[in-house]
């Protein structure tokens, strides 16, 4: 089974499509993604050990990060451009954002999102840096090093030139759409998932209202 | 027109069980990069496991700069196991029950393929510093006129290390319809301006010494001191800092304390004076300076116009690339600039970078992860087709 983040994602990739899933784990949706839609899928990952998997899957995948190899690759050389829960752990997240929407004509970003309720009510009780389901690290060993809320991304993304074609709120009973203007996902959703583009493509409310047919 | 023998080498057999293989001689010319012919042209080489019916499971495996054609069984002349045991041979990553493997000794080597200590047809002679300067492209180029001879048409899997990679990579430019996945290890697109250095160091060693002669030394003793120092100096670059401080540190040769002498105090100098020995016994000086300049006018890009790309261009072959964290000879760097070259022209490609402190030389050696990559990505590749 796909995780249902991973799941979500999958359902926004069109078939036969050219896809580079950068931090792809042990490949699982990759490989979810070239059984079901005829995908021709790469792969970015740090962990040797995931690589090995990847490549005994008869998968793609580029031993490396996304601050350090994005640079390296062609533009517009996929038609989508995946970074899924690994964006708060590099080290240059807009720099990062700019390569993946160069390399994609589309890029899609999920996130866990630090302005969930939980998060805040934890450092206004607790007094302590949050340690939550999604972010279970103490602050001085944690690979999140930049982390960011659903509203801190939206800024960031329009200030990359990207558009919003779609997002959606992340959370235990699965995803509901957001709108651009929408204040509840910022404080109720555990992440976020953005697919964009660079250029062209639609607005973000209208779409997504009408993706969400709710 | 092409005949089979077996191979005549530089040495006597010292093992009268080993399997010597086979050599097959063409008198086609075969056209060089330096613009001259070579004929006839003899390829010594070893195959392991069965070409099945449809010859679809057919694994070349390319040696590097001292390697030979006997990747998995014991050598003839030294008696030692498969330079490649640990990843050829039943039931290994490239699994002979199930794989039909080829090796072959390059051109200009020693060991039965045409070579400096081959008869020149021209003068009866052994050629000497008369044969022609052979480059990464035609040591290809023989290769592919023994996989043609073979009733071959594709390749499963081209690999190698090191020089071997070099080859692989060639095998991908030069003929990127015949090979149907690409492992090279441990190697780079180009010699770099250091390797090149250390290369001309052994070059200039060999040539210093009085036995060598201007090359004409056959029929008597071979530039063998010149050889050693060539060989020491290139086996510190095929170990790392770390392995050599790890195997031998500051211990001492055979004694209590240092000999205030130039004598063999530390062990690391008997080691080296060691692997310098036992190499000349089995290797040509003159090979050695032809294999070397080989490796340094190896420059993919440089037939390209300068862009690695391009020479991908053509290529529908997967490949998976492997460098280690301690290679100074061929860091990941340069592995991995052959990665993105791929990448840009969206190649099917993977690399790994295994952690090892064993340097250059790991890729020889039992690397779990290593041999892991290799066989899950030959599993995943034969799937189907071998």
């Amino acid at each position: 089974m796909l995780r249902p983040d991973l799941a979500a994602i999958a359902e926004m990739i069109e078939p036969n499509t050219r896809v580079l899933d950068v931090g792809c784990g042990d490949g699982a949706l990759l490989e979810h993604l070239k059984q079901t839609r005829n995908v021709d899928g790469r792969g970015i990952e740090l962990s040797q050990q995931n690589v090995n998997h990847c490549v005994a899957r008869g998968l793609s995948v580029l031993q490396g990060d996304a601050d350090a190899d994005l640079a390296e690759y062609p533009s517009q050389a996929f038609d989508v451009v995946i970074l899924s829960q690994t964006i708060q752990a590099t080290r240059a997240p807009a720099k990062v954002l700019e390569n993946l929407l160069r390399i994609g004509r589309r890029t899609i970003v999920s996130f866990p999102n630090f302005g969930h309720w939980r998060v805040r009510l934890s450092l206004l009780f607790n007094g302590q840096m949050p340690r939550t389901r999604a972010l279970d690290y103490a602050w001085y060993d944690t690979p999140n090093i930049h982390l960011c809320t659903i509203r801190d991304f939206t800024r960031m993304a329009s200030q990359s030139g990207a558009q919003i074609e779609k997002a959606l709120a992340l959370s235990a009973t699965g995803t509901t759409p957001i709108r651009a203007d929408a204040f509840g996902p910022n404080l109720m959703a555990e992440g976020a998932i953005f697919l964009m583009n660079r250029r062209g493509g639609a607005a973000w409310g209208p779409i997504a209202g009408r993706a969400g047919s709710s | 027109m092409a005949q089979t023998a077996n191979p005549t080498f530089l040495r006597p057999v010292s093992e009268p069980e080993a399997d010597t293989g086979k050599a097959i001689t063409f008198s086609t010319p075969l056209a060089l990069d330096c613009g001259r012919t070579l004929a006839p042209v003899t390829i010594a080489y070893m195959t392991y496991g069965t070409l099945n019916a449809a010859r679809s499971n057919a694994i070349l495996i390319c040696h590097a700069l001292t390697g030979d054609q006997f990747v998995a069984s014991r050598h003839p002349l030294t008696g030692k196991p498969g330079w490649w045991d640990i990843m050829v041979g039943p039931g290994k990553p490239i699994d002979t029950d199930r794989f039909f493997v080829i090796c072959t000794n390059v051109i200009g080597g020693c060991m039965g393929s045409t070579g400096p200590a081959s008869t020149d047809p021209d003068t009866g002679k052994p050629y000497g510093l008369d044969f022609p300067v052979v480059t990464i492209r035609d040591m290809v180029r023989a290769q592919a006129m023994l996989i043609d001879a073979l009733g071959i048409e594709k390749l499963l899997c081209v690999t190698g290390g090191s020089m071997g990679g070099m080859q692989v990579l060639q095998w991908a430019a030069s003929y990127p319809h015949r090979i149907v996945t690409a492992v090279p290890i441990a190697t780079g697109a180009r010699h770099s301006a250091q390797n090149i250095a250390f290369h001309e160091v052994g070059r200039q060693a060999i040539m210093a010494d009085p036995d060598w002669n201007g090359g004409e030394y056959y029929g008597s003793a071979q530039p063998a001191k010149g050889l050693a120092v060539a060989r020491m100096a290139a086996h510190i670059t095929y170990l790392s800092e770390a392995a050599l401080q790890r195997k031998f540190g500051r211990e001492l040769q055979d004694r209590d304390q240092i000999s205030f002498g130039f004598g063999q105090d530390f062990q690391v100098e008997s080691y080296l004076h060691h692997q310098g020995m036992t190499f000349v016994d089995r290797f040509d000086a003159n090979s050695y300076l032809y294999i070397t300049r080989a490796m340094d006018y190896f420059d993919l890009a440089g037939d390209y116009n300068g862009i690695l790309a391009d020479a991908f261009r053509d290529t529908k072959a997967r490949f998976c690339l492997i460098s280690f964290t301690s290679d100074w000879l061929f860091p990941t760097p340069e592995n991995k600039r052959i990665a993105h070259a791929l990448n840009a022209t969206a190649a099917n490609v993977s690399f790994v970078e295994i952690e090892s402190d064993k340097g250059h030389d790991a890729f020889l050696l039992d690397e779990p992860e290593m041999l892991a990559t290799v066989r899950g990505f030959l599993n995943a590749a034969a799937n189907g087709i071998a």
